[in-house]
């Protein structure tokens, strides 16, 4: 064996391997964050059209509709992917093999989708909703679906595979999730351990809801694809749809809570101050795990035969999904950083906002969520106005917080760069007007996924388009730096 | 009910906003002592959860009794209602009747006849006052009584393909005594 768990509680890997680990990491960050940038772009590209900025064709527009759907949800997967493994394997002794394995999965899929989209000309939204890939009135081949919904499975498949490794290593150091999520502190047949690594909690719970939520996506998907090649298999489409949106829900969802643990390893690390474990901590990250699977039903409110008891209990969970953040992980890290003197670099501004965002975000989310709102909200703008929130002003600052850290830009005793500032402030205030020009066009009822906007709402996407084009500078910014500065850096402390 | 919940997610963001900054403010001074940090704002944070707790219950409470959707396994007979057959197609709506009056309760009975549509109702200042699915394989009964005459737009809200958005046709409400 060539690494060991040690006695003080973290993995030794041999040189080769942290260097091949600090590689892969890497990768996964400029992978993601170029996808970022691209899909970015093509939000840009679709603002501007809805602002009759510029003139593009229904078809491309709605094939632009799905690259940005399913590549925003890939990259974050990818990038969360590499910001939790990073961490993780400190803890328990992971795979550099499956973890790159995955990563070439990944691209293999990505490649596929890419090409069903803009050689196949599939437009059928990222969320693939039964029976539309096989009624596309001859706007997309059978095949072209197929490949679609072929790519996101192999993504699917090599996550799965990636996700034994994480289940493997963690019952090999603790002896059963139940431990690794604190469980057995929190229920009191073990004392706490305030040491106990919050990584490996976060990662326990990544992997659970993810397992199931990929298993339901390939679920769906199957019966998605048997339907293309033989039409008279007809799965009920109410069962399809709660199918999709737990799938969907739970893996963009998990991403947030696979990237949360560089706040958790750093914040402490920048202000001085321990991020102790405690039974208050463990009881959150167990109810997040039922939480985050159980509030999908908050998708299909509008959908007036599911039972009245799924709508309640995803309304109440919606709810109950907020307070985790507000109650211990935001409100943690603004203890933290109260008096604490802390240096204000880039790492440690992205890592502090992502706090913010994450925390805002989940107030459109919950009214949402809400049956009676739900009404008037529902597929609205006011719904990419909250994810758009939480994940430009909440996930990504932490992917980029943590990239930054990576660089080394964390611990230099100079100011930031001119460049980095520009990017962090015209990334701020892009992504914050973006997110809030999409809130009002929703509270003034703009329905969502329409390439061509009536006269009375151009105003709203020309306003979007100027916060795009700035959160595409921000963006660009960052992913220059990451391209250029992060393979040359070392591990930093 | 829109421009309520606008304005309360507003101001529950501004008022997240206002704390962040407030820690921003007070981040360059050290406080040497943090387990007096601690104390101090742990016991903040339990009067906090419980504040959220309290509120979660009441909104929950309140806000699903009754129950805002229509039941879906209740005949709505023809003398206390106005019956709206209504069917949602790539990428054209069939709606019969299509003209309905003021102040009497209105039941669409809506279905998907090829993939997933969303039939969204817009008064004339394009704002949504109800929707729901119209979905394959089920027929979702939406109830909504009109109080204002006007012609009012249907729009589809779930993507349904590349026409979608010109997926529109309008719904006439008349004056209850002009009929």
């Amino acid at each position: 064996m060539s690494s060991t768990a040690v006695a003080s509680g973290k993995v030794e890997y041999t040189d080769s391997e942290n260097r091949n680990a600090l590689f892969a990491v890497k990768a996964h960050l400029i992978a993601g964050l170029s996808v970022f940038l691209l899909m970015m772009l093509g939000g840009l590209t679709m603002r501007a059209a809805q602002g009759t900025w510029i003139e593009i064709g229904v078809d491309l527009f709605y094939q632009i509709m799905t690259v940005h759907g399913v590549g925003v949800v890939g990259a974050a997967m990818i990038a969360s992917t590499g910001v939790q493994w990073h961490f993780l394997r400190k803890y328990v002794r992971l795979s550099n093999a499956i973890f790159w394995t995955n990563f070439f999965i990944f691209l293999t899929g990505v490649v596929m989708i890419l090409g069903s989209i803009f050689l196949g000309g599939y437009g059928g939204a990222w969320t693939f909703l039964y029976p539309l890939p096989a009624i596309s009135m001859g706007a997309w081949s059978t095949g072209a679906a197929a490949v679609f919904q072929l790519g996101l499975l192999i993504i699917g498949v090599g996550f799965l595979i990636l996700y034994l490794d994480f289940g493997r290593a963690i019952l090999a150091r603790y002896g059963s999730l139940a431990r690794s999520l604190g469980l057995t502190m929190l229920f009191g047949k073990e004392p706490v351990d305030p040491a106990h690594p919050k990584a490996v909690v976060a990662s326990t719970m990544v992997l659970i809801v993810n397992f199931l939520g990929i298993a339901a996506g390939a679920v769906v998907l199957v019966m998605g694809l048997i339907n293309l090649y033989n039409p008279e298999f007809q799965p009920d489409a109410m069962l399809m749809k709660n199918l999709i949106y737990f799938f969907g829900h739970v893996v963009i969802n998990a991403t947030i809570y696979a990237s949360v643990i560089a706040v958790y390893e750093l914040l402490p690390r920048y202000t001085g101050r321990p991020w102790k474990t405690n039974k208050v901590f463990l009881a959150a990250w167990f109810a997040i795990v039922f939480m985050v699977m159980g509030v999908y039903p908050h998708h299909l409110l509008m959908d007036f035969p599911m039972p009245a008891w799924a709508m309640i209990t995803a309304q109440v969970l919606s709810f109950g999904s907020g307070i985790p953040v507000l109650v211990v992980t935001g409100y943690g890290a603004l203890m933290l950083v109260y008096r604490s003197g802390i240096k204000w670099s880039t790492t440690t501004k992205l890592l502090f906002l992502s706090m913010f965002g994450w925390a805002a975000g989940v107030i459109p989310a919950i009214l949402d969520a809400m049956v009676t709102i739900n009404r008037v909200f529902h597929n609205t703008l006011w719904v990419p106005g909250h994810f758009h929130f939480y994940l430009l002003l909440g996930l990504l600052p932490m992917i980029i917080g943590f990239t930054y850290h990576l660089a080394g830009e964390g611990d230099r005793s100079e100011q930031p760069k001119a460049t980095d500032s520009l990017g962090f402030y015209a990334y701020l205030i892009g992504a914050f007007m973006t997110s809030m020009v999409f809130l009002a066009s929703g509270a003034n009822s703009i329905p969502r996924r329409w390439a061509v906007h009536m006269e009375e709402w151009v105003t709203f996407a020309q306003v979007g388009t100027i916060a795009a084009a700035l959160v595409v500078l921000g963006t660009l910014l960052f992913t220059l730096r990451a391209i250029f500065i992060l393979p040359g850096a070392a591990n930093p402390r | 009910m829109i421009s309520t919940v606008y304005a309360v997610t507003l101001a529950c963001m501004a008022f997240i906003a206002a704390v962040f900054l407030f820690v921003i403010v007070n981040s360059k001074e050290v406080e040497a002592d943090y387990q007096g940090v601690i104390k101090k704002w742990y016991g903040v944070r339990s009067k906090w959860f419980l504040f959220l707790l309290t509120l979660g219950i009441a909104v929950s409470f309140i806000s699903t009794n009754p129950f805002p959707i229509p039941d879906q396994k209740k005949d709505y007979p023809e003398n206390g209602h106005q019956v709206v057959k209504v069917g949602a197609h790539q990428w054209y709506w069939t709606m019969a009747p299509d003209t309905v009056e003021t102040g009497k309760p209105v039941v669409f009975y809506v279905t998907g006849e090829d993939v997933n549509h969303g039939f969204g109702i817009y008064d004339e200042s394009l704002t949504l006052v109800g929707q729901t699915q119209a979905m394959p394989g089920y027929t979702n009964k939406l109830v909504h009584t009109f109080d204002k005459p006007g012609k009012y737009k249907i729009l589809c809200l779930e993507y349904c393909g590349l026409a979608h958005h010109a997926m529109i046709t309008e719904l006439t409400v008349e004056k209850a005594d002009q009929q």
